[in-house]
């Protein structure tokens, strides 16, 4: 048989029921088409052949398997109205062609309604993918020459001319530009990026010509990498589908059970003729529709996803936004979190060139980012370092060595053991610490020799994204090594609910276990490069990205931009999709519930009764319903983006 | 009742049987393996009201390819989903499909049509 798709199959049966429409508009005023049982019977069987045959193909395919599914439904209650016709018509009763043709074209409209939404929803990737380059200009024995993408190898030289897109992920070698990275971040505003700054593939370079390097390319590249974990999250699984697996699976049998006992009710206890019996039996298996309920889970989280990337927040699968609209607290890391993470040197007390020559000396070696602030406070100021001995780490406390024979040490107040303070540098310490400044004490010998602070400032959008969270019922909560003073200060100026202070990085993750404990849903914010263990910890963990690096081992969501703004949209967004997802397997539940007693004539007494036309029109309905509702997902307004 | 009503009546209660026992009872599965070729192994599973075989078995470390013959034009089985391989094909635009599987490890992969209805899966043994 010629390969026809449903829409066209869809046409032509149409075409050929038009007689039958006339007849049935016809009834009522007591007019009979002449002939009509032979144009029926002739268009009917051809609708059979080319439309209901494919069902009645993977149906009887599903049986020889023990499965049952919609095709089922639909065979069966288009054979029977058909089969029964023909023996009808032979054995002079009335005949029910057009049922037998309706619900066929009814469920052939609705499958292929169905397909080309279900291919829109699933469209946003293939959009994703498309915005990669074709091609790249490639420093090749001293010549820039275009080459195809794939020829592109990490270490190649690349060339972008403004408004081109850049082919693969690497940094600026020369040359600087404002860069549209939209796709990747969901962030409207262009970047401007200099020597030594990151760029993305398949973002838009506006103004500025630039060479830079490759680093990764092909599967390697962020964007290769957003794609792969928007396709993982699309197919996954939310648990709340265990529910619908569970009924899919006894579904269509229990069905075909209630038509059988639909029937025998009315024909053999309620004494109903034959015909109405059967198509009471018919309707019942006509409308139900186990579509409906499989559908509701996978397509909203199909555009959930989408959307949500476009937006530059990644969800990991369909379990992280399950436990998302159960959260109830967001803890916060400070440092990179909360604030920029990048704290410099405000205030010296004491001897500023002997404490800071001291403290860049000894920190010199370290990665934190307080080091990394005095180290460049000591070369601001023209201050050299000198060499150290027997450096060791004091793990959460600080540092010490040997600075010119005599015992150096650099670390927070957790140093301050049998140390001797003076009273006066302990109050300026404290005043320090009021003003959101964290003080690393500087000592020499057994004496505490100067104090440093260090601020780090929140980030423009913490504040307004912690007022939102609180605005949505949520606890916030901060989470930080920090003197108790000090988070307080920054704890106060976000808004931040709740400050627990001077916990050890290895801490971080029993802090939320207690939370937990208390019967909170916790949901934690970490950079994801040292906070992996409380992010896996915490109900969901989210973690942000920097810029290149998606850390997308650690996280159940990953946002692509260092903001805060990203936490509110990764849960609203999360929030909304899962609650389409009930809203739509309510519906599906609900219209079969209520569908299928009005199909078996249980409310005859009302009057109320659906021929099999009208259950397969319900039918089609139900199901493309549930995909419009899950595409309305993309229309949802989601905070600071447009719809 | 008149003795054809009980005849009907009977019928439909053998009928009712018939469809708790043909759907819900315990049945044999078929089980699928690949036929290696090459070093390379290739397993056809026919899409058609289902899938056969449903349950395929691969060898462990030989690259492996799963090809969906799609004989069935409704949409209930048009595209299949491998949720841990993150892979959502339209069997539709072409007759045979082809997925590679990794087989570096030992594992199930499970695939299902786009409706969750029907399940197979493959074995990496």
């Amino acid at each position: 048989m010629m390969k026809l798709s449903n829409i066209q199959r869809f046409w032509i049966s149409f075409i050929l029921s038009i007689p039958m429409l006339i007849q049935m508009i016809a009834m009522p005023f007591h007019w009979m088409m002449p002939g009509y049982n032979w144009i029926a019977f002739v268009t009917t069987t051809i609708i059979m052949a080319i439309s209901a045959a494919p069902y009645w193909k993977s149906a009887w395919g599903a049986f020889k398997h023990h499965n049952a599914n919609m095709n089922t439904l639909v065979a069966v209650g288009t054979s029977v109205a058909y089969f029964y016709s023909i023996y009808a018509m032979f054995t002079s009763r009335e005949v029910y062609f057009e049922s037998a043709a309706y619900v066929t074209i009814f469920v052939l409209l609705g499958d292929a309604m169905e397909e080309k939404m279900h291919n829109n929803a699933s469209n946003a990737l293939a959009k994703l993918v498309d915005l990669q380059a074709k091609a790249a200009e490639v420093l090749r024995n001293g010549e820039f020459v275009k080459v195809p993408l794939d020829q592109v190898k990490p270490g190649d030289t690349i060339r972008v001319k403004p408004g081109e897109k850049i082919p693969v992920d690497g940094v600026i070698l020369d040359g600087s530009t404002t860069i549209d990275e939209s796709m990747v971040t969901g962030e409207s505003m262009p970047v401007t990026k200099k020597k030594g700054d990151n760029v993305v593939g398949s973002t838009i370079n506006t103004n500025g010509t630039f060479t830079f390097k490759a680093t990764k390319v092909g599967s390697d590249t962020m964007l290769a990498q957003i794609v792969d974990l928007v396709k993982k999250a699309q197919t996954s699984h939310a648990p709340i589908q265990n529910l619908t697996d569970k009924i899919s699976n006894i579904f269509v049998p229990a069905v075909l059970i209630i038509a059988i006992i639909t029937f025998i009710v009315w024909y053999v206890f309620l004494g109903a003729s034959l015909v109405s019996a059967i198509l009471f039996a018919v309707s019942v298996v006509v409308i139900a529709c186990p579509c409906a309920l499989g559908l509701a889970t996978p397509t909203a989280l199909m555009v959930g996803t989408a959307r949500s990337a476009k937006m530059g927040v990644l969800i990991k699968n369909g379990e992280v936004l399950q436990e998302v609209s159960d959260i109830n607290t967001v803890v916060f890391d400070k440092t990179g979190t909360i604030t920029v993470g990048k704290p410099q040197v405000t205030n010296v007390v004491g001897d500023k060139n002997k404490v800071l020559a001291i403290a860049a000396s000894l920190e010199e070696n370290s990665e934190h980012p307080l080091a990394t602030a005095v180290v460049k406070a000591a070369k601001e100021a023209n201050i050299t370092i000198e060499p150290i001995k027997n450096f060791a780490a004091i793990e959460g406390r600080g540092v010490k060595a040997n600075y010119n024979d005599q015992e150096a040490f650099v670390g927070s107040d957790k140093l301050l053991t049998d140390i001797n303070i003076s009273q006066e540098m302990k109050s300026q310490a404290v005043q320090l610490q009021k003003e959101a400044k964290t003080v690393v004490y500087v000592g020499l010998g057994s004496d505490i020799i100067g104090l440093i602070a260090i601020q780090d400032v929140p980030k423009a959008s913490s504040k307004q994204a912690i007022a939102e969270l609180k605005e949505h019922g949520l606890k916030t909560v901060m989470l930080t090594g920090d003197n108790q003073n000090v988070a307080e200060a920054i704890g106060r100026e976000v808004g931040i609910d709740q400050v627990i202070a001077g916990v050890l990085p290895t801490e971080k993750a029993a802090e939320i276990k207690k939370l937990q404990d208390e019967g909170n849903k916790v949901a934690f914010v970490g950079d994801g490069i040292n906070d992996a263990p409380a992010l896996s910890t915490a109900d969901v963990g989210i973690a942000m990205g920097s810029g290149t690096d998606i850390a997308i081992e650690s996280g159940g969501i990953v946002l692509v931009q260092n903001d805060l703004m990203g936490v509110v949209r990764a849960l609203e967004i999360s929030k909304k999709t899962f609650n389409r997802i009930k809203l739509n397997l309510f519906w599906a539940l609900i219209y079969n519930t209520v569908g299928i007693p009005i199909a078996a004539g249980l409310f005859m007494a009302f009057g109320v009764q659906l021929s099999p036309e009208l259950a397969g029109l319900a039918m089609a309905f139900s199901s493309v319903s549930v995909v419009t509702s899950s595409l309305l997902l993309n229309k949802t307004k989601i905070a600071g983006t447009a719809a | 009742m008149s003795i054809s009503k009980i005849i009907i009546l009977i019928v439909a209660i053998a009928l009712i049987g018939f469809i708790l026992w043909w759907f819900f009872g315990k049945h044999e599965e078929a089980v699928g393996t690949a036929n290696v070729d090459q070093g390379v192994q290739e397993v056809n599973i026919v899409v058609n009201g289902g899938y056969s075989p449903a349950t395929v078995v691969l060898k462990q470390g030989v690259p492996a390819k799963v090809n969906f013959d799609m004989q069935d034009s409704t949409a209930c089985l048009s595209h299949v989903v491998f949720e841990q391989l993150g892979v959502n094909k339209d069997l539709t635009k072409q007759k045979i499909t082809t997925i590679e599987i990794p087989t570096d490890k030992k594992g199930t992969y499970n695939f299902a049509c786009g409706m969750d209805m029907f399940h197979g899966k493959i074995e990496v043994k």
